[in-house]
């Protein structure tokens, strides 16, 4: 059984179509990279997994859930699912340690001490012990990115979903972010990413997914797509991608 | 001009109307101020609160919450506050049931003090509001949805994000909303709360002296309007978030 | 609780109460003109690179926004006869007063819109080798007006509700008309409910039009 199943998802903003036909799935411990040109759809797609973006038609289930059902429960559902954006979102008037603790305590119900202890688990595994008493404005981006990272997982996620994590970022701070997320990788974490690093889908990504114009053009292993197996509008978004 | 300012009249003994205690006209001026700050701290309190749940209604995705929040609004903006202060003072109790109209009229203590500080409770609610409103929507949604990915449920994310980062930029329009309802406050006399104005006119009633007792009490709301002014800078430098300015006072 | 509203003492009393309104209006079109006059001038001095000129024009804002209109109003209800040795008439004296309070009010929404033009856009008229006053005419002024024209009209708005307060001396505005007749006739509720929903309607109307005002000024 897949940990994120897509099949025929549509979705408009009023009589415009953001969404076409979009199916595929994600399998347990399986990283997804999706791309495609701005405004094809990539990030409304992502936000439809965890409920963020409603979708009028289809079905996404994450771990047999079904997330456009009614009746499910969706604050417990995205409490198992982790993201990150692409403007980092920390809050700023909580410091680095409260934005990590604030879900454990009030989501998970764990204490005090559990929530700082895990946090601080995490604070070591992104490298910014030192920084938990600061604020967010305090930090650069790359910094509050991986703080970002290890607040989604604080939860204890079964699947982490990244949206353009380092778009927002300064050249010099995006290597840092994906070093966070190649480890996480590693570590066997069921990742759906939304990027334009295609270095990080050659390294990292077992499935790469195009999306243009709304529809899921592309939807192969890595190989596949580094390739020679790709569509036309794919070889031309790889090339403006790769020579710019 | 010559007028005769003469600061003993505040000093000179009376017999006050209401306690019939002998005291100085000055001390009318202490009393009144009294009565200011309690009227005005106590319509405040209704003001942050009720407002407080206005705006935070102002920006649910609920069509009908939206709409009794945007009623509200409208409603109590635009009908002058002495207006207000009149139906809520002879016409209200009016319009409920016998027994509790009566009781509102008669029976509960205080009736023009707390009739003034649900009047401007109220009104001044629904310009708290407009700030809370404001407040929340200069959040971005990003960080709403945040919050929603943590799971968070929307009360929580109200209560814990969105209310919070409000709040503090809001401080500066949120602070002359609060002078506001200390001047406001002296609308009150106008259904016989003797607050800090009234009793300057009382004043002048008794002794033909008035400038002394308005100067004093200029004086006093001045004093009032900076002290004030100086704690919420200090309140805001204390909680300001790093990286975020406040929205301007209007 | 409406079995006994008296619609006819609303019928009757309609003359009066228009009568009324003429005195509010007046009231309000005569201190939004002194008002803004007196509020320009303070606020050029606000701005102006003299310190204590603008030190003085500050000072009166600050002590204005910090007085409840109704002190203002006894203090110049008092006051005008006094300076001008010999009564005025409640009128005059209110008049003077609103002026004096909203010309703070005033000069402050000038300041803040003069304010709000970027100081890039100041530079590139210097840049284009305009003079300080030509760079005020073409180039900040029009930017600052369009910015201030909303809130100047709001605030004429709540100048409007404001001047109900002259009840506090007894001219026969609007509202003391009105509460002259549910007095007389004891018909608080009737009354009491037509000013305020005449004063609803207003205001509400007043209110729209600053949103079609603000809409054509955003697009065009």
């Amino acid at each position: 059984m897949p940990m994120i199943e897509m099949s025929s998802v549509n979705k408009w903003y009023d009589d415009f179509q953001v969404l076409k036909d979009c199916s595929t799935q994600v399998a347990k411990g399986e990283v997804v990279v999706v791309c495609g040109p701005s405004g094809s759809g990539k990030s409304t797609l992502i936000k439809t997994v965890n409920g963020l973006e409603p979708f009028q038609e289809g079905t996404i289930t994450v771990d047999e859930i079904s997330v456009g059902d009614p009746a499910t429960d969706l604050p417990r559902l995205r409490a198992r699912i982790g993201m990150v954006f692409q403007n980092f979102e920390l809050f700023p008037h909580l410091s680095i340690m409260e934005n990590i603790k604030l879900a454990q305590l009030k989501v998970l119900n764990r204490t005090d001490d559990e929530s700082a202890k895990r946090g601080m688990e995490l604070l070591d595994r992104v490298g910014l012990v030192d920084q938990a008493d600061k604020f967010p404005a305090q930090l650069s981006g790359g910094q509050q990115q991986r703080v970002a990272i290890a607040r989604g997982l604080a939860m204890d996620p079964i699947a982490m979903l990244f949206d353009e994590p380092t778009s927002a970022l300064d050249p010099e701070m995006i290597n840092e972010v994906l070093d966070v997320m190649t480890a996480l990788a590693e570590d066997g974490m069921t990742m759906m990413v939304v990027t334009h690093e295609m270095g990080f889908a050659r390294r990292v990504a077992h499935r790469v997914i195009f999306m243009d114009e709304g529809r899921i053009e592309e939807d192969c292993t890595k190989d596949d797509f580094f390739g020679t197996a790709r569509g036309e509008r794919a070889q031309e978004f790889l090339s403006k991608i790769l020579t710019h | 001009m010559n007028y005769n300012w003469d600061w003993s009249v505040l000093f000179c003994f009376v017999e006050d109307p209401v306690s019939s205690c002998t005291q100085p006209f000055f001390y009318w001026i202490v009393s009144g101020f009294g009565w200011t700050i309690s009227v005005a701290a106590a319509a405040w309190v209704i003001a942050f609160s009720l407002g407080s749940v206005i705006g935070v209604l102002r920006t649910v995705e609920n069509p009908y919450l939206r709409g009794f929040a945007t009623v509200y609004v409208t409603i109590f903006r635009n009908i002058p506050l002495l207006v207000q202060m009149f139906l809520w003072f002879f016409v209200f109790p009016e319009l409920l049931p016998d027994e509790a109209g009566k009781w509102v009229k008669r029976g509960m203590p205080l009736p023009e003090f707390w009739t003034a500080v649900v009047c401007l409770g109220t009104y001044t609610a629904s310009r708290v509001g407009e700030q809370v409103r404001a407040g929340i929507e200069a959040i971005t949604q990003g960080q709403r949805y945040a919050a929603m990915a943590m799971g968070l449920r929307p009360v929580q994310v109200y209560r814990y994000i969105l209310l919070p980062v409000s709040y503090r930029i809001i401080i500066p329009p949120l602070t002359s909303d609060f002078l506001g309802v200390f001047k406001n406050s002296s609308l009150a006399l106008t259904i016989g709360v003797l607050e800090l104005t009234a009793q300057t006119r009382q004043i002048e009633e008794y002794t033909f002296q008035g400038f002394e007792a308005f100067t004093a009490a200029t004086l006093l709301y001045i004093v009032v309007t900076a002290i004030v002014m100086a704690v919420m800078r200090v309140v805001e430098g204390r909680v300001v978030i790093p990286g975020m300015i406040s929205l301007g006072a209007k | 609780m409406f079995e006994n509203f008296d619609f006819e003492i609303i019928v009757t009393s309609i003359p009066f109460l228009i009568e009324g309104m003429g005195l509010t209006l007046l009231l309000t079109v005569l201190a939004i003109v002194g008002g803004l006059a007196l509020g320009t001038v303070l606020a050029l001095c606000r701005l102006a690179p003299y310190r204590w000129l603008s030190l003085f024009a500050g000072s009166y804002v600050n002590f204005f926004r910090s007085m409840p209109l109704i002190l203002v109003i006894f203090w110049f209800y008092f006051l005008v006869p006094f300076i001008v040795g010999r009564p005025v008439g409640g009128f005059y004296s209110v008049l003077v007063a609103f002026i004096m309070f909203e010309a703070a009010y005033y000069c402050e929404i000038m300041r803040a819109g003069i304010q709000s033009v970027r100081q890039g856009q100041v530079h590139a008229g210097q840049a284009l080798g305009l003079t300080y006053r030509q760079n005020m005419r073409y180039i900040v002024l029009p930017q600052a007006f369009r910015a201030m024209i909303p809130i100047l009209l709001t605030q004429a708005i709540i100048l409007f509700q404001d001047t109900s307060l002259v009840y506090v001396v007894g001219l026969r505005d609007f509202l003391v008309a009105a509460d002259i007749v549910a007095n007389r006739d004891n018909r608080l509720m009737e009354m009491f409910l037509t000013v305020a929903l005449v004063y609803f309607v207003m205001c509400l109307a007043g209110q729209l039009g600053i949103r079609k005002i603000q809409k054509k000024f955003a697009t065009g």
